[in-house]
């Protein structure tokens, strides 16, 4: 609501993204399924995403979103590996919860 | 709303609806690209996130059939829920701190900035990312075609099914 009232400036984005990443730390330490602690890191990468954008369009540089360009790629990346290993894990036990994960050995 | 999302994401139980929290999220993100004048990225936003990386996490889920609730009721490990909270807010606390204080510099930085500027159009903010990737930064673009293709083969190869890991009905778990 605030947002159509005020005209966004920058420092909305920022704190914006500050909130964002700030949920996904907080995801990530607090759940215990694999795959929504995955989604947790998707919301930190889109919150400095954000940031990326916001400070460079408030510094007139271009460079910030070439670097989200492959902050995607190796999002995508992170994404596919980490599934895949996800994946041959859930193939072996049938647990979903990462305390049961703590040893190496399959 | 995306924080709404994002809260979601956090706070669902189910996977299904925390990756659907996701897609809200990321839409709203994109959104905020398009107010930021980075309609390229807001479109490789839906394109890769909502097309590709959310539809894989379903996919998943689908695939290991997890798509039972979670329970969040119970504290796994002692205090780690408070433990996280405290975590939290204080990373909230220094990301605040840094970025008010930090809008100085930035505000007095942008006063030439803003005069070279981004062009505010489409087609002009297309060329110029084509500009600064396939210019400045073709080095680092070549090193991620390497790690797509790293990431492809590492996944074939983690997620193949070896062929002595294929038993007949009746045989002992591997």
């Amino acid at each position: 609501m605030i947002g159509l009232v005020v005209v966004p400036t920058p420092m909305w984005y920022l704190l914006l993204s500050a909130l964002l990443f700030t949920i996904g730390a907080v995801g990530v330490l607090v759940r215990r399924n694999p795959l929504v602690m995955f989604m947790c890191i998707e919301l930190m990468l889109n919150a400095v995403n954000l940031t990326f954008v916001t400070l460079g369009r408030r510094l007139g540089s271009i460079d910030g979103q070439s670097i989200v360009l492959f902050v995607l790629v190796v999002a995508a990346a992170e994404v596919v590996v980490g599934l895949s290993i996800i994946v041959s894990i859930m193939r072996r036990r049938s647990g979903i919860n990462v305390d049961d994960l703590a040893e190496l050995k399959g | 709303m995306i924080l709404v999302g994002a809260i979601g994401v956090v706070v669902r139980t189910n996977p299904v609806h925390a990756a659907l929290s996701l897609v809200l999220t990321l839409f709203g993100i994109a959104v905020l690209f398009v107010a930021q004048h980075a309609e390229f990225l807001a479109a490789v936003q839906v394109i890769v996130y909502a097309g590709a990386i959310v539809v894989l996490f379903l996919f998943v889920i689908m695939l290991l059939g997890v798509d039972r609730a979670e329970d969040l009721r119970t504290d796994a490990l002692g205090g780690q829920r408070g433990l996280a909270v405290v975590v939290g807010v204080g990373l909230l606390g220094v990301l605040g701190a840094a970025i008010v204080r930090g809008m100085g510099a930035v505000v007095t930085r942008s006063a030439e900035g803003i005069a070279v500027g981004t062009v505010e159009d489409a087609d002009a903010n297309i060329t110029q990312i084509a500009r600064s990737v396939f210019g400045d930064h073709v080095v680092a673009f070549e090193l991620t075609s390497v790690l797509l293709v790293v990431a492809v083969v590492g996944t074939v190869l983690l997620s193949r099914r070896r062929p002595t890991d294929v038993r007949p009905i009746s045989g002992r778990p591997s």
